[in-house]
């Protein structure tokens, strides 16, 4: 599967709900931030869950958030940021 | 309890509790698979011991390596994995992102999910980084965390908080403290404790 995102792409992480095992955190749901890198394929972790084998496996992406953006009363530095894994099926472009 | 000498200290208890649900599973599927000669006991036992004999030590030889050879530190930042490799780590298929602190950006590492870690260079991560408090408020209030833990860094410097969610693991290359200009790599490694790779402390001259 080739990677629709690159590095720099501004991208928006789905707010959905599914049931299952999933690896995006709640918290970052329905927030913006930007591909940081592309990280390579693998195996999609909500079909390897439950005994399937993940393939085709999908684009995964490190996408940085504005700590900001993500916590409205963040005490930190405006330049703050949280970096997080998050798989193509789940971000939008923003 | 032994009455041949004087216990001033107290005594661990004994784990005479019953099993949880996950400890009677790791049982029943480990002795099937030995049943089923698809293990034997001592691969079990020995893949038990290389865990447990990983230790920070891995992981702080990778870091003074990259603090005296530039070249080194520049494959390390591009491929963790094959750099590590490079060292003689074995890596068993980790993906190893190694991200920098410097004096103006400091790095952080929780896995928000559960407890994901680079145990092929740190070993078996601390209770602390396993715990729903490390692991909620390293990302939602990593300042006043990194303060409890003894890290104060002032507004100018950057954090970044790394929340390790699926496939890559994480190690902070922290900053070669001030005063340690010509070391050898050993007595620079001795610096670098589990909690500076982790990006919750820095490294220091004592």
């Amino acid at each position: 599967m080739s990677a629709r995102f690159k590095a720099g792409d501004a991208v928006t992480v789905r707010r959905a709900y599914p049931p299952g095992h999933l690896r995006t955190p709640h918290f970052i749901r329905g927030k913006a931030g930007m591909v940081e890198r592309f990280c390579g394929s693998f195996p999609n972790p909500e079909e390897l869950a439950y005994g399937r084998n993940g393939l085709p496996a999908l684009p995964l992406y490190r996408v940085r958030f504005a700590q900001r953006q993500v916590w409205p009363d963040y005490a930190g530095a405006p330049g703050d940021t949280v970096d997080i894994e998050i798989y193509e099926h789940w971000l939008e472009p923003a | 309890m032994h009455d041949d000498h004087p216990h001033p200290h107290d005594h661990r208890p004994d784990q005479d509790g019953p099993l949880s649900d996950y400890q009677l599973m790791e049982i029943a599927v480990r002795e099937l698979l030995i049943e089923k000669r698809i293990l034997t006991a001592d691969e079990v036992r020995r893949a038990v011991e290389a865990m447990d004999a990983r230790s920070p030590a891995l992981g702080a030889r990778v870091v003074a390596h990259a603090w005296v050879d530039p070249a080194f530190k520049a494959r390390l930042l591009a491929n963790g994995t094959a750099a590590c490799e490079e060292l003689g780590v074995a890596m068993g298929g980790t993906k190893l992102v190694v991200v920098e602190s410097t004096p103006e950006v400091h790095n952080l590492i929780v896995c928000t999910l559960c407890s994901c870690y680079p145990r092929m260079l740190l070993g078996l991560p601390p209770d602390w980084y396993k715990s729903r408090a490390y692991r909620a408020r390293a990302v939602r209030e990593p300042r006043a965390v990194l303060r409890e833990f003894g890290t104060e860094l002032p507004e100018r410097v950057t954090v970044r908080v790394h929340d390790s969610t699926a496939d890559m693991r994480y190690l902070v290359l922290p900053p070669r403290p001030a005063g340690t200009e010509g070391w050898s790599e050993e007595r620079l490694a001795a610096l670098v404790t589990r909690d500076s790779m982790v990006g919750v402390s820095v490294p220091r001259v004592a």
